[in-house]
């Protein structure tokens, strides 16, 4: 495979983002996140952290403590070796219940791809997913492995809010959402799972680089599992 | 019993902030923290505080305080408001003493926008993922995961610790530059390469205005649109930083800020250098801004000049308490106003 056109961009005196490219691609990520495992046991001087996204790492930095040029080079180093794509450490089997009241785009969604509802649970709920960035608001896990038939542009107007825990695809992506926000995706389903929860260890379920699987739930479970969830029971199992 | 405030009134956006979050970026989470970082540092130095710990941070509004349960020095920094302990003038920039059952009366701020109020001793806000700093959006850290509000109960960390005067050092660091009239410097990139040249030149040629979508999250900006090249404007997201000037399709810039998103899809032309934030956070709506774009290495020369001013905060506060204490030998410290140190503090370009 061809290994990728690396860039290093600049982003003022406190970031560097290692580039890539620029499409959604497992072989990218599976780049990005070798690379960051590397920095992070190279531990290289002045890195305050770094945040894995679908196509690059950007990497913070204390600039009284990096030299620019010295971590140019040891990063274009770290970044030019190979990187299989590895399976994941863990794979999540999180449960969604689907449709109705927890995910009002569902009919919408199957009635633009010609397809009965079930079949869009069906095929949402077939894949594993993987974790490719968490990112915009605390916990939103961005997958990768969406069913290529279930793939929509976004809605022409986003909606100005969404509930917490919503699952929704926007174009060919798919989203666990944490926290109630504006979203312009579709929304397919809700879960119970509370990817990101203060008071609870850890404050965080999902990493960078883990597998999901969607587990269709009866609406019947709901209060259930969203009490247990409220109470900081993590809800989502680890397959493996 | 130890010292605590009651908030009998605020306005505006407050919310108590440190030195801020690390380490959670890569789940989602911004790092908050001050606004306009080298306030923060000062109102803490002028109570003998260390730099980077929490503070009340007042967002284009004031407040009323009272001191309950023990005495207590503190001081404001940032935005130049006019304070008074009970009906008494006191000056800002300066540490003074508020004891039990007086009240503080804060004005909303004559220029600027952010000003932070600093106790000897600090605060008790508890911490959470290793930072007090409130993220208004997670609901996290701050005083119950929200900004302050009337009737909040704010306890002194230390305040139990000693008698008036225990605390705080009578030093003066007034004034501290605002810099809104200076240029605000940028590197360029990220994705300068995703915007035409014109575009470009226009980001540094231009005059902006800060819009009224302007919080902790982001600063908005009025102005010319500047034109995306034949790429488009969306780009596959990747991270944003404290400073990306991100823009948007219909070509307005937006400074993000403290409480940002994470990470975005729209094509990022330039980023605020770490020094020039505080110039940016400072702007109020309607104000003009100008970006200049500088090589990375001379941004990175500014970030040392300014930690090496932060660093020498405590000892200006200390040089100026002895200096005016010297020649104003009981006098009213309030009529000690020596510019000594605002020299030093002048780091515009």
């Amino acid at each position: 495979m061809t290994p990728p056109a690396i860039r290093l961009l600049w982003c003022g005196d406190t970031a560097l983002t290692v580039e890539f490219g620029d499409r959604i691609d497992p072989v990218l990520n599976a780049a990005v996140l070798a690379l960051d495992a590397r920095v992070q046991a190279a531990d290289l001087p002045g890195i305050v952290e770094t945040v894995p996204t679908y196509r690059s790492l950007t990497i913070h930095l204390d600039p009284l403590a990096v030299d620019p040029a010295s971590l140019e080079t040891a990063l274009l180093d770290l970044a030019g070796r190979p990187a299989p794509i590895r399976p994941p450490a863990r794979v999540w089997r999180v449960p969604v219940v689907y449709g109705g009241a927890f995910g009002i785009d569902l009919d919408a969604v199957a009635a633009q791809h010609g397809l009965c509802p079930s079949a869009v649970v069906e095929r949402h709920a077939a894949p594993e997913y993987r974790v490719v960035m968490i990112g915009f608001l605390p916990g939103y896990a961005y997958l990768d492995g969406l069913d290529p038939s279930l793939a929509l542009s976004r809605r022409a107007s986003p909606r100005p809010t969404t509930p917490a825990g919503t699952i929704s695809i926007g174009g060919a992506q798919a989203l666990v959402a944490s926290i109630a926000a504006p979203s312009g995706w579709h929304l397919l389903g809700r879960t119970p799972v509370r990817a990101f929860l203060p008071g609870r260890d850890p404050v965080f379920l999902f990493e960078p680089g883990d597998g999901i699987r969607f587990v269709p739930t009866d609406p019947t479970r709901w209060d259930e599992l969203d009490r247990a969830a409220a109470a900081g029971e993590p809800v989502a199992e680890v397959e493996r | 019993m130890s010292a605590r405030l009651v908030v009998e009134a605020c306005t505006g956006a407050s919310s108590f902030q440190d030195g801020g979050r690390h380490g959670y970026q890569r789940q989602g989470l911004s790092g908050s923290g001050p606004m306009d970082r080298l306030a923060l540092a000062a109102a803490n130095a002028l109570v003998g505080n260390a730099l980077g710990i929490v503070a009340l941070e007042l967002g284009l509004g004031g407040g009323r305080f009272r001191l309950e349960g023990g005495d207590l020095w503190m001081a404001l920094a940032g935005a130049p408001c006019a304070l008074r302990v009970d009906g008494v003038p006191v000056p800002d920039h300066r540490a003074f003493p508020l004891s039990e059952g007086s009240t503080l009366a804060i004005d909303a701020p004559r220029r600027g926008v952010f000003a932070y109020l600093a106790c000897a001793g600090g605060f008790a806000v508890p911490s959470i993922l290793g930072s007090a700093a409130l993220h208004q959006r997670a609901g996290l850290g701050g005083l119950h995961g929200r900004g302050l509000r009337t009737g909040d109960v704010i306890d002194g960390e230390n305040a139990s610790r000693g008698e008036l005067g225990s605390f705080g050092i009578p030093g003066s660091l007034d004034p501290l530059p605002l810099e809104t009239d200076a240029p605000v410097r940028v590197v360029l990139g990220p994705q300068a390469d995703r915007f035409t040249p014109e575009a470009v030149a226009l980001f540094t040629d231009a005059a902006f205005a800060v819009s009224h979508r302007a919080d902790r999250m982001g600063i908005h900006l009025d102005g010319p649109a500047l034109a995306h090249g034949p790429h488009g404007y969306n780009i596959v997201s990747d991270a944003t930083v404290l400073g990306s000037v991100q823009v948007p399709g219909r070509g307005r810039p937006i400074v993000l800020m403290a409480d940002r998103q994470t990470t975005g899809g729209y094509p990022k032309i330039a980023t605020v250098i770490s020094a020039d934030l505080r110039r940016v956070a400072q702007r109020r709506p309607g104000e003009a801004i100008r970006f200049r774009a500088i090589p990375l290495a001379e941004a990175f020369a500014l970030a040392r000049e300014r930690a090496a001013l932060t660093a020498a905060l405590p000892g200006a506060v200390r040089a100026h308490a002895a200096s005016a204490g010297d020649r104003l030998a009981g006098a009213n410290l309030a009529g000690a106003a020596v510019d000594a140190f605002a020299d030093p503090l002048c780091d515009g370009p």
